[in-house]
């Protein structure tokens, strides 16, 4: 679970400002919004990697987060994918033990031993989500995992991100894909000019948004 | 040649010795601060930056002499007695290379820190962890920053001159015996000499790259 109040994040020329938001346990939340909205850096605030210059963000249970940097160590697939579980204390043996059916389940089990490096794009996003849901988190924020990546590899990570959220475990995904925002997320927050201005179900808000910016913005209009 | 390859030996191994110790002080303390100045969140200490990379065109002759008044008889630290000692040898080349050490580290820690910062905090590591992976993630140009370090302080000769001596069996280096020899109109053991040194330097900067290799 995840609670925010009066949120306020400054950088030059920008400022993310959001009153209250919540991330119940167990919701599967999306995140839209036009380039520049501050969608990653509320990710960011709500995973604590950021302090934010007021307000505060209340956490509970195990968090982690998932950059689109899709971040790969100089060390072999299996290193990277339980680097996570290292983390936490688990031993090199039960951890690489421990992933590697994740592994098999996203097509690596034959580079287990290759050097992370020289795995593709797809490749990655799929190591850097075997990484963070091998930790089994409670929440799982995600900034676009999904980005630049073939359908098949969409599908897989979706097909991931779905049984993620059958097990129980709350998620918030970033995305500037408008179908998938809505056919994963139980609720969608929108994001413009670092304002949160509209959440609600993501049907409801896709189909009847409240807001002119909002149902402008989910039929393709450019909004500012 | 004129000199006794035995001699040429126990020059060679007191080069190595005293340039050896040498980057091992420096590593000591070069290393944590580049990392902990390459890792910091926020982009700061660049007096700190200016004065490393500074540091990398110290001139020698400029430490040994420094090191010649600290250690000197009448100086603050001539109690020690250590001046026309390898010990002191150690200490000036120390000073030489620790730029090296600490400068390459910071620059190589500051590129990865963020990706790497982010990759760790994100999935619940602490600070300590994310310092840690850097030092292991930045390895190879860790290697180069001990290389460059090792070589500063096995090639120098003005401070090894200056605070070392160049004593026949006690002080004297490759580098200070090529300047003798030399100075001898000896140039066949003076490029000898050389030979020795170029032979020594490659021989430790293969072992720090292959040991820099190993995953």
């Amino acid at each position: 679970m995840i609670r925010a109040r009066g949120l306020v994040r400054r950088y030059p020329g920008f400022e993310l400002a959001v009153e209250a938001l919540e991330l119940p346990a167990g919701r599967f939340v999306t995140v839209i919004g036009p380039s520049g909205a501050g969608k990653s850096t509320l990710l960011r605030l709500l995973a604590g990697l950021e302090e934010p210059d007021a307000g505060a963000v209340e956490r509970q249970g195990r968090i982690v987060f998932l950059d689109q940097d899709r971040t790969v160590l100089e060390r072999s697939v299996l290193a990277n994918a339980a680097f996570g579980l290292r983390l936490a204390g688990v031993r090199r043996r039960e951890a690489e033990r421990r992933v590697r059916p994740w592994l098999e389940r996203v097509g690596l089990a034959g580079k287990l031993h290759q050097p992370a490096q020289l795995l593709s794009g797809g490749e990655r996003a799929r190591l850097a989500l075997v990484r963070a849901l091998a930790t089994e988190p409670d929440v799982l924020l995600l900034d676009e995992p999904t980005q630049a990546l073939d359908p098949g590899n969409v599908a897989l990570v979706e097909a991931l991100l779905r049984e993620a959220h059958g097990l129980g475990r709350a998620l918030v995904l970033v995305t500037h894909n408008l179908y998938q925002a809505r056919r994963l997320g139980e609720e969608t927050w929108f994001l413009l000019g670092g304002r949160l201005v509209e959440a609600g179900p993501s049907e409801q808000l896709f189909t009847r948004p409240e807001r002119e910016a909002t149902r402008a913005y989910v039929a393709g209009e450019m909004v500012y | 040649m004129t000199l006794p390859w035995a001699e040429v030996v126990e020059i060679a191994a007191r080069s190595l010795g005293v340039a050896a110790a040498a980057t091992f002080l420096a590593a000591l303390v070069g290393l944590p601060l580049g990392v902990w100045l390459g890792a910091r969140p926020r982009k700061g200490g660049l007096g700190a930056q200016v004065l490393l990379y500074a540091g990398m065109g110290l001139p020698p002759v400029v430490v040994g002499l420094v090191f010649y008044f600290l250690l000197s008889r009448s100086g603050p630290l001539g109690g020690l007695g250590l001046l026309f000692t390898p010990a002191a040898m150690v200490l000036a080349e120390a000073v030489l290379a620790f730029p090296m050490v600490a400068g390459f580290t910071l620059a190589a820690v500051r590129a990865r820190a963020d990706g790497v910062r982010r990759l760790v905090r994100g999935l619940g590591g602490s600070e300590r962890q994310v310092l840690a992976t850097l030092l292991w993630e930045s390895r190879r140009p860790i290697v180069a920053a001990l290389a460059a370090g090792f070589g500063a302080a096995i090639s120098e000769v003005g401070a090894a001159t200056i605070v070392g001596g160049d004593i026949r069996h006690h002080t004297r280096v490759l580098t200070t015996a090529v300047v003798l020899e030399t100075r001898k109109g000896e140039l066949e053991s003076a490029l000898a000499l050389g030979a020795v040194l170029l032979g020594v330097t490659l021989v430790v900067t293969a072992i720090l790259v292959v040991w820099g290799e190993r995953r």
